[in-house]
C-alpha cells in the first residue's frame, strides 16, 4: 500500500490485510508495555488543515505506539486556506524529512493532490478531506463490526451478508462516503436513509441502496449495524443551505429514539463517528445502550491507524503496492 | 532464484520426524520434565513444528499437560531491524498460553536458523509480552552464518551451506509435503 | 509593404486559387492573382506555396480574457493576440473582467488602444453590462458604444446578470446602438460554491455541484425576456444538452438569440476531474458526455452558431494547489481550431466541414460582434484577413510551447490534427510557417 486516499481504492484482500493487521495491533494493546519498535527512526507528520483534535489523537497514539516520532501541524483556518500554501507547505515537511504525512483537509481531494503532484514523495493518508473521503474511520467502523458480527472475531473474513443502515447528512459526509465504498468491498449490504435534501445528486449509482423512511429501513433490512451520522444544526438556517425545516422535525423522522431502537434486532451494533448530537440524531437511550460500540470505535481507531501507518511505511521503500 | 546445483533433499519425511522427537525428548531432559516449559513457535514454519514437538512431549508426559498450555506462537515481525528493506510481511498472531510466560522456560521454535537476526527480533518481542525464567531455542536446521552472537540449544540437523545456497523446509500443514532441500 | 502571392490554396468550399494580397486587402483571386502580382510596379512579392493547405477568413473570438489591465501576469494584450495570432485569429473580443472593470469609455478605448499598438489582431475590447460587474447599476454602455472602441458587445462574463429586471433593461438599452448583451448564464444561488458538474462524479467526489438546471434556467428566462423587448440576446459558453434544446425552442418561435461553445465543451467531459487537476476547472463546468454530443449536433445544426475560445489564461501559483482553491478556466486560442477540427471536421458522420468551420469560427462572430471587415468572404476587394491551415498536420501540445503568457491548457500531452501555418492580419503576415513574426521581421 502505497498511500490510501480513498476506501474506494482498497481491493478486498487489501482491506482484509489492514483489518486483520489491526487485529493484532489490538492485541498488543491490551498488554502492559504497548509501545512496538516497527516504526523507529521514522517521523510521521500529521498535517491538519481543519481541527479534529479527535482524529489527530488517534493518528499520534497510534504513531507513537509503533516508536514512530511525530510532528503535528497544524494549519487551521487563516492564510492556509489559499493554495500555494499546501504545495509550500509539503516542500518543507519534505524537506524536514517526512516520512508519512497524515492530512486532513476542508477541501475534497487535498490528499490526491499531495500524493500525486509530485510536491512530496512521502506515503499520504488521508485523514478525511472536505465531502470525499475518510477511510481510516471506514476501516475503524468495519473492524468494529467484523469483530462483533463475524464468527471468532473475524479473523481473514468480510462482512459478508451483513446488513448496515446508514443514517443521516450524507450530502456532506465523507463517513458516509468511505463507508458505503468500504463496506460494499467487504460484501456488506449497505442501506443509505436520509432526507432527500442531503442525498446527493448521483448517489442512485453507488453500490448501495438508497430509503428516504427510517421506519422502513429497520423493518426491512433488520440491520446488523446502524450507523447515526453527525448531523449540523446549522444545515437547517437559510444561510446553511436550508436543508431541513428544523431540528424537531429531522429527530422525528431520521432520529434513533427510543421506539426505533426498540425495533432494532437484539443483536444490532449502534454506530456513530462522533462527536454526536444527542436528542437530535440519537437519543441517549441507544447512545449509551450494552449495544452501542461508540466508545469502543475510538480505542479500535487507533488499532485501525496502527496498521495503516505499518503498512504504508514497513516494506520496501519505493515499491508500489 | 536458481543456483547452479541442482535440488536435493537433505532432510526426509522421516529425518524431521526423528529429528522432531529427539527434540523434544532433549528439552523435557533438559528441563527435568515439561511443567515450567513454554514452545512458542516463530511464524510461519515455527508454529507447526513448535506444535509438533509439543504434541511429542504430552505423549511422552503422561499426566496433566495439554497442548494448549504448553504450546503458543510469537510473531517478531515488528521488531525487525530490516522491516524497510523488505516487502511489506503481514502480521502474524501472538498467542502466549493463558497461564503467561514469567517463571517459565521458553524453548522458541524455528525452522531454519540463518543470520540470527530472527531470534534477536523475537527476543525482543518476548520481552515487551513478559519475563521468562530462561529463554532456549529450537531449530531444525542449523545452516550457519551467523551475524549476531546466538546459538541453537537444540538443534535437528546441522547443515553447511554457501550463502548463497537456499534451505527450503517443507512442512504438511503449509506445503505438500514434509522435506528440506538445499538448492 | 510586401505583398503576398498564396498559390493552390484550397478555399472553404473546396475549390483550389491563388491570393493576392496587396495593400491590406485581397487584391485578386484565381489566375489574375499572379497576373497582378507580376505588374505591381515596385512591389516586393512573396510567394507561399499553399498546396494542401486550407485557407480560412481570418479567425474571430468573441470571448477572450486578455487579463490587461490588472493581471499583466497571466497575460497581456499584446502576448494574448500573439497567441491568438499563432491559433490563426485576425480579431478577439476582449472580456471586461480586468482590474479595473471595463466598465467606462477610458478602460475600453485603453485596451482598443494597447490592440492596435501591438498589431497582432484586432482587439474589440467588451463592455461591462453593469458598474464594477457588481449586477447593481447599468455601465455607461452608450459611451462605451460611441468611444474609440466603439463597443457593440456588452457582457459581466464571469458573473451572470442575473436581477431580471437589470438583464431587461440592459437587452432593450443596447438597441439604440445594435448592441448585444452577452450572458454568462449562471443561477449564482443554485451555485454557491460549485466547483464542478453536478452529477455521478461529483457525487463521488464530494465536489460541490453545479447543476445543468443553473445554466438552463437563466437561458430559458433571457429569450424569453428578449423576446418580450424584442432584442438579440447572445448566450455565452453554453454547456447543456438541456440549453442546447432551449435554444433551438428559441430560434423555431423566431426569438434572436445566438450562441456559442467552446472548445473545451465539445471534447471534454467532467470524468476528466477524477484525478483532482486544478487544469480542468472552469466555469461553466465540463459537463458529461451526453452533453458534449448535444452541443456538437446543436453545433453542426445551426443551434450553436458559433465557437469561441473562453480562452483564460491563470499565473500557475493559481492551478499548482487544492482543487478547491484554485482558479477557473483554461486557455483555448491555440488549440481551438485543432480542437474544433477534431471534434466536428473530422468526424464523418457529422455534416460539418471547413465552411461550416469558417462560418462558425469567423463569419458569424464577426456578424454578432458587428465587427465589419472581418469574417468576410476570402474575395478581391475584401480585406486581407486570411488564415491557412494545414488539415494533414499533427502536433502534440506542449503547455511550455504555447505563445499565451500562461500554461493551463487541458490539452497537454494531446496529439491534435491540423495546425495554422500563417495569418494575414490587414495584410500583414503575423505568423509564417507557424512561428509568430515579431517585430522587425513583420
Ligand atoms: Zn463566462
Amino acid at each position: 500500500m502505497r498511500h490510501l486516499l480513498s476506501a474506494a481504492d482498497l481491493s478486498r484482500e487489501e482491506a482484509i490485510t489492514v483489518l486483520d493487521t489491526a487485529a493484532t495491533m489490538a492485541a498488543t494493546q491490551s498488554r502492559e508495555i504497548k509501545k512496538l519498535p516497527a516504526l523507529r527512526g521514522l517521523t510521521v507528520v500529521n498535517l491538519f488543515f481543519e481541527d479534529s483534535t479527535r482524529t489527530r489523537i488517534s493518528f499520534e497514539a497510534a504513531a507513537k505506539r509503533l516508536s514512530a516520532d511525530v510532528i503535528n501541524f497544524a494549519a487551521k483556518g487563516s492564510s492556509v486556506s489559499k493554495g500555494e500554501s499546501l504545495k509550500d507547505t509539503a516542500q518543507t515537511l519534505q524537506a524536514m524529512g517526512a516520512d508519512a504525512v497524515v492530512i486532513r483537509h476542508s477541501a475534497s481531494g487535498a490528499p490526491h493532490r499531495l500524493a500525486t503532484s509530485g510536491w512530496i514523495d512521502a506515503p499520504v493518508v488521508n485523514a478525511g478531506d472536505g465531502m470525499h473521503q475518510h477511510p481510516t474511520q471506514a476501516l475503524l467502523d468495519a473492524f468494529t463490526m467484523r469483530r462483533h458480527l463475524m464468527p471468532e472475531g473475524g479473523a481473514g473474513a468480510g462482512l459478508d451478508g451483513k446488513r448496515v443502515v446508514i443514517v443521516g447528512d450524507v450530502l456532506h459526509s465523507r463517513v458516509a462516503r468511505s463507508n458505503v465504498d468500504l463496506l460494499h468491498t467487504l460484501g456488506a449490504e449497505v442501506t443509505l436513509v436520509a432526507p432527500p435534501t442531503l442525498l446527493p445528486i448521483g448517489a442512485s449509482t453507488w453500490p448501495c441502496r438508497i430509503s428516504y423512511d427510517l421506519d422502513a429501513a429497520i423493518a426491512e433490512q433488520a440491520p446488523d449495524a446502524i450507523m447515526m451520522l453527525r448531523v449540523q444544526r446549522e444545515r437547517m438556517s437559510s444561510a446553511g443551505g436550508g436543508f431541513f425545516p428544523s431540528a424537531a422535525e429531522y429527530s422525528r423522522r431520521y432520529g434513533l429514539d427510543a421506539a426505533r431502537f426498540e425495533a432494532l434486532p437484539g443483536h444490532a451494533l449502534i454506530m456513530h463517528p462522533g462527536p454526536m448530537n444527542r436528542g437530535l440524531e440519537i437519543s441517549a437511550r441507544a447512545a449509551d445502550s450494552d449495544r452501542s460500540t461508540i466508545v469502543e470505535q475510538v480505542a479500535n481507531g487507533v488499532a485501525v491507524r496502527m496498521a495503516v501507518l505499518y503498512l504504508v511505511l514497513a516494506g520496501n521503500e519505493g515499491t508500489p503496492s | 532464484m536458481t543456483s547452479g546445483a541442482p535440488a536435493r533433499v537433505v532432510l526426509s519425511e522421516h529425518d524431521i520426524s526423528r529429528a522432531l522427537t529427539r527434540i523434544a525428548h532433549e528439552i523435557v531432559e533438559r528441563n527435568k520434565g515439561a511443567e515450567e516449559v513454554l514452545l512458542l513457535g516463530i511464524p510461519t514454519r515455527g508454529v507447526p513444528l513448535a506444535t509438533r514437538i509439543g504434541a511429542r512431549i504430552v505423549e511422552a508426559e503422561a499426566g496433566g499437560l495439554t497442548s494448549e498450555d504448553l504450546v503458543g506462537t510469537i510473531d517478531p515481525t515488528m521488531y525487525r531491524d530490516d522491516l524497510r528493506r523488505q516487502p511489506t510481511r503481514g502480521l502474524e498472531p501472538t498467542r502466549i498460553p493463558p497461564a503467561g510466560l514469567t517463571d517459565k522456560v521458553v524453548v522458541l521454535v524455528d525452522d531454519v536458523l540463518y543470520s540470527g537476526r530472527t531470534v534477536r527480533a523475537a527476543l525482543d518481542a518476548l520481552s515487551d509480552v513478559g519475563r521468562p525464567r530462561a529463554v532456549q531455542l529450537a531449530v531444525l536446521v542449523d545452516r550457519g552464518h551467523r551475524e549476531l552472537p546466538i546459538r541453537a540449544d537444540y538443534i535437528g540437523k546441522n547443515l553447511p551451506t554457501a550463502r548463497h545456497e537456499r534451505v527450503s523446509v517443507h512442512l504438511s500443514e503449509l506445503d505438500d509435503a514434509d522435506e528440506v532441500v538445499l538448492s | 509593404m510586401t505583398d503576398y502571392l498564396i498559390t493552390g490554396a484550397q478555399l472553404p468550399e473546396g475549390s483550389i486559387t491563388d491570393l493576392l494580397l496587396a495593400d491590406g486587402r485581397i487584391a485578386a483571386t484565381g489566375s489574375d492573382a499572379a497576373d497582378m502580382a507580376g505588374a505591381r510596379a515596385g512591389a516586393q512579392v512573396h510567394r507561399i506555396d499553399a498546396h494542401g493547405l486550407v485557407a480560412l477568413p481570418g479567425l474571430v473570438d468573441l470571448h477572450t480574457h486578455l487579463r490587461e489591465p490588472g493581471r499583466e501576469d497571466a497575460e497581456t494584450v499584446a502576448s494574448g493576440t500573439r497567441a491568438a495570432a499563432v491559433g490563426g485569429f485576425t480579431c478577439v473580443h476582449a472580456m471586461a473582467n480586468t482590474t479595473p472593470v471595463a466598465d467606462t469609455a477610458g478602460v475600453v478605448e485603453q485596451v482598443w488602444r494597447l490592440g492596435e499598438d501591438a498589431g497582432w489582431a484586432q482587439v474589440r475590447p467588451v463592455g461591462a453590462v453593469t458598474v464594477g460587474l457588481a449586477g447593481e447599476q447599468l455601465a455607461e454602455l452608450g459611451a462605451m458604444a460611441s468611444s474609440a472602441a466603439r463597443v457593440r458587445v456588452f457582457s459581466d462574463d464571469g458573473l451572470c446578470v442575473h436581477d431580471p429586471v437589470l438583464m431587461r433593461r440592459a437587452l432593450e438599452y443596447v438597441k439604440a446602438f445594435d448592441g448585444v448583451v452577452a450572458q454568462h448564464a449562471q443561477e449564482p444561488r443554485l451555485t454557491a460554491g460549485a466547483l464542478m458538474h453536478e452529477g455521478i462524479v461529483s457525487a463521488e467526489l464530494g465536489l460541490t455541484g453545479w447543476p445543468a438546471v443553473a445554466e438552463e434556467a437563466i437561458i430559458a428566462r433571457d429569450v424569453l425576456l428578449a423576446e418580450h423587448v424584442g432584442s438579440r440576446v447572445h448566450i455565452c459558453h453554453l454547456s447543456t444538452a438541456g440549453s442546447v434544446d432551449i435554444v433551438r425552442w428559441a430560434k423555431a418561435r423566431g426569438i434572436q438569440v445566438t450562441a456559442e461553445v467552446t472548445p473545451h465543451h465539445l471534447m471534454l467531459t467532467d470524468e476528466a476531474i477524477r484525478g483532482y487537476d486544478p487544469q480542468f476547472k472552469v466555469n461553466p463546468p465540463l459537463r458529461t458526455a451526453e452533453d458534449v454530443q448535444a452541443v456538437r449536433d446543436g453545433l453542426e445544426d445551426g443551434t450553436i452558431d458559433i465557437v469561441a475560445t473562453d480562452h483564460a489564461p491563470h499565473p500557475s501559483e493559481d492551478k499548482d494547489c487544492e482543487f478547491a482553491a484554485a482558479a477557473m478556466g483554461m486557455t483555448g486560442l491555440e488549440t481551438a481550431l485543432s480542437v474544433v477540427t477534431e471534434a466536428m471536421v473530422a468526424d464523418d458522420s457529422r455534416d460539418f466541414g471547413w465552411q461550416d468551420l469558417a462560418r462558425t469560427m469567423s463569419a458569424t462572430p464577426a456578424r454578432i460582434g458587428r465587427v465589419t471587415g472581418q469574417g468576410r468572404p476570402l474575395a478581391a476587394g475584401e480585406p486581407a484577413h486570411v488564415t491557412l491551415v494545414d488539415p494533414s498536420a499533427r502536433w502534440t501540445v506542449d503547455p511550455a510551447g504555447l505563445r499565451t503568457a500562461s500554461e493551463n491548457t487541458p490539452f497537454a500531452a494531446r496529439e491534435l490534427p491540423a495546425r495554422v501555418m500563417a495569418t494575414f492580419y490587414r495584410g500583414v503576415a503575423t505568423v509564417l510557417d507557424g512561428q509568430p513574426q515579431d517585430g522587425s521581421t513583420r
